[in-house]
């Protein structure tokens, strides 16, 4: 078997998905990465483009895919080096969950933001109808008309609605989840959420193929500009702290070449706190506009990064200063606590019961040592490596819960609406 | 064949490839095999089918919810994995840079799946080597085509006999160290500002 023998031989602006040689074989300072077109992989496409990656003496080679599954085997099987993943992958992958779990840890951050929760025009008209909602209401309010409307669905013996999430272990399924129970809605017995790739989220929904999802940015955007959608919550309203994407990348090649991997996390920090400065907003969305990149329009690019919104095609606009975070707070850091939130997820959620063995396997997931090594000072306190998150009056769930890491089946329990799988222990 | 045949689905958007692939399949004497091109509707057709084996494209974005349905059907104790020996990383290499992803129950016997991935990456090779020669002829026959015209166009504004228009052609891209269609594309082009 032969391998690509150059760094630099692979075009990005290939016409096709090409498949990318072995990784990790091209030259001592390259790192191949992949990722999927979104606006939270600004910090990757800004440190490849903008210099951040050169200063510190690495090549990044940027390799788009188009689904998550294929960035998961693409890593495990050595063609990425790194790739810009769901935070709650290596979660799941050091838990054993998902049909290819492969050692996979995150020691960065790509930021917060950018989620969002967008229901079909027709659905959000019904949800006003009730008198619990209308144009100025807030997260909760929607959810609770979403509730109300079900009911009568379910009095009238109407299908139930189907929402779409982007992949089973995704914060998008989380909070699409959160957002639902927030409401008293049961999200696998008064809906069906489906999954569906992000880019054909608008179309489904004009199709009436879904009636409603959570994805990232820029896609709740598309659907509300182009009059099919109304946007009912974003992942601020959720839970601000909320992690996002993050870098994965298998424990072995962090090891073989730790080095090249704490250059890059200073060259991602560089690049995250360019990418918040506001300045630097018009030149970012015109890179992301590109086809080898995101191929949307760099106006509609720029508006999500300044948190400007359209919520549906009337002009109803709202403007929310910390929609997308790539550096600010310590937006980088890969806390603990926020890996062990994600595992509290899945146990509330039936994908995994809660254990001993499972409480450190999530933990070994996020990986702030390596953070640590690479930023040295500006690292956040480990003191507050698990903090209880939700207490602070502007980083609520929207629910009012507070997570304490150190008492999970407590706080899983504590919700009235989970899956109905009894116990959220383990039967040993 | 004293074991019962494998039922196997594949799920492929490219409509040539797909039939590339059942065709191969059924060569090797596998007759429970199921082509479709578009994901809608999947979880039922594996419902009914319960199939042993599955391959997708690795390009359709619709893995994602495959991957989805997989994490259903594992809780009702229906457990699928990915790739049938994961020891057995250069042959998932040569999968994955075939394009080819596969679903495969698990506690199925490597023996018999091997051979079924094996075919698939195979054909899969084979269609994106003839793609490739379909894309070259193409070029071919769009080369020759802009250097005639480029002769042409040389003929007529200088003059020149065909011959000589080629020779001008092959010439000024020896010269110039490029290709020959390169410096008739430039003709045509200039040929096009100026007139």
């Amino acid at each position: 078997m032969t391998f690509s023998d150059s760094g630099t031989g692979f075009s990005l602006s290939a016409p096709t998905l090409s498949t990318p040689a072995l990784a990790g074989e091209a030259g001592p300072r390259t790192l191949r990465a992949g990722f999927i077109p979104l606006v939270d992989a600004s910090v990757l496409i800004a440190a490849a483009e903008f210099g951040f990656a050169a200063r510190e003496g690495l090549q990044l080679d940027l390799v788009k895919d188009v689904s998550w599954a294929n960035i998961r085997d693409r890593l495990a099987f050595r063609q990425f080096d790194v790739a810009h993943m769901l935070s709650p992958m290596p979660v799941a992958s050091m838990l054993g969950l998902g049909s290819n779990p492969s050692p996979t840890i995150a020691p960065f951050s790509l930021g917060r933001g950018g989620n969002a929760i967008t229901l079909s025009v027709r659905l959000f008209a019904r949800m006003e109808e009730t008198g619990l909602t209308g144009p100025g209401e807030d997260a909760l309010a929607n959810a609770r008309a979403l509730a109300a409307v079900l009911a009568e669905m379910r009095a009238r013996d109407e299908a139930v609605p189907t929402f779409g999430v982007t992949y089973p272990f995704s914060s998008h399924n989380y909070e699409m989840r959160y957002w639902l129970a927030a409401g008293g809605i049961n999200p696998d017995r008064d809906v069906k959420l489906v999954v569906v790739p992000p880019p054909l989220t608008s179309d489904a929904l004009a199709a009436g193929a879904i009636d409603g999802f959570c994805v990232g940015a820029p896609w709740n955007m598309v659907a509300s500009e182009r009059g099919v959608g109304r946007i009912v919550a974003a992942k601020q309203d959720i839970w601000p702290s909320a992690p996002e994407k993050v870098i994965g990348l298998r424990p072995d090649f962090a090891e073989a070449h730790r080095e090249r991997v704490l250059s890059l996390l200073l060259a991602l920090d560089r690049a995250a706190s360019w990418c918040d400065d506001r300045a630097n907003h018009a030149d970012l969305a015109e890179v992301l506009s590109q086809p080898r990149y995101l191929a949307a329009p760099a106006e509609l690019l720029r508006h999500v990064l300044s948190g400007e919104f359209s919520l549906d095609d009337r002009g109803s606009r709202r403007t929310i200063p910390d929609y997308m975070v790539f550096h600010d707070r310590h937006a980088g850091y890969p806390r603990p606590s926020q890996a062990l939130w994600i595992y509290s997820q899945m146990i509330r959620w039936g994908q995994t019961p809660f254990s001993h063995a499972g409480l450190e396997a999530a933990l070994s997931a996020y990986r702030p040592d390596l953070y640590r090594a690479a930023l040295g000072e500006a690292s956040p306190d480990p003191a507050h490596d698990l903090r209880a998150e939700g207490r602070e009056a502007e980083d609520r769930f929207m629910d009012g819960h507070v997570f304490d890491p150190v008492g999970i089946p407590a706080y899983v329990a504590g919700f009235p609406v989970r899956a109905d799988t009894g116990s959220v222990l383990e039967d040993d | 064949m004293t074991q019962p045949d494998l039922t196997i689905l594949v799920i492929d958007e490219n409509a040539i490839r797909s039939s590339i692939i059942e065709e191969g399949l059924r060569e090797a004497g596998h007759l429970r095999v199921t082509v479709i091109h578009e994901v809608s509707g999947v979880a039922r057709v594996i419902e009914t089918l319960q199939p042993d084996v599955i391959i997708i494209d690795i390009e359709n974005p619709n893995r994602d919810m495959m991957e989805h349905l997989f994490q259903l059907t594992r809780m009702v104790s229906r457990p699928i994995a990915m790739f049938v020996d994961r020891s057995d990383t250069a042959a998932i290499e040569q999968a994955v840079e075939a394009g080819v992803s596969a679903y495969v129950v698990d506690g199925l016997k490597k023996e018999r799946v091997k051979p079924i991935l094996d075919m698939a990456v195979s054909r899969f090779n084979a269609f994106s080597r003839l793609q490739r020669e379909l894309a070259d002829a193409k070029s071919a026959l769009e080369a020759r085509k802009v250097i005639e015209r480029a002769k042409g166009i040389l003929m007529k504004m200088r003059g020149l006999s065909e011959e000589e228009a080629f020779a001008l052609l092959r010439q000024t891209a020896m010269n110039e160290k490029k290709k020959m269609v390169e410096i008739a594309q430039s003709v045509v082009t200039a040929a096009g500002l100026l007139m």
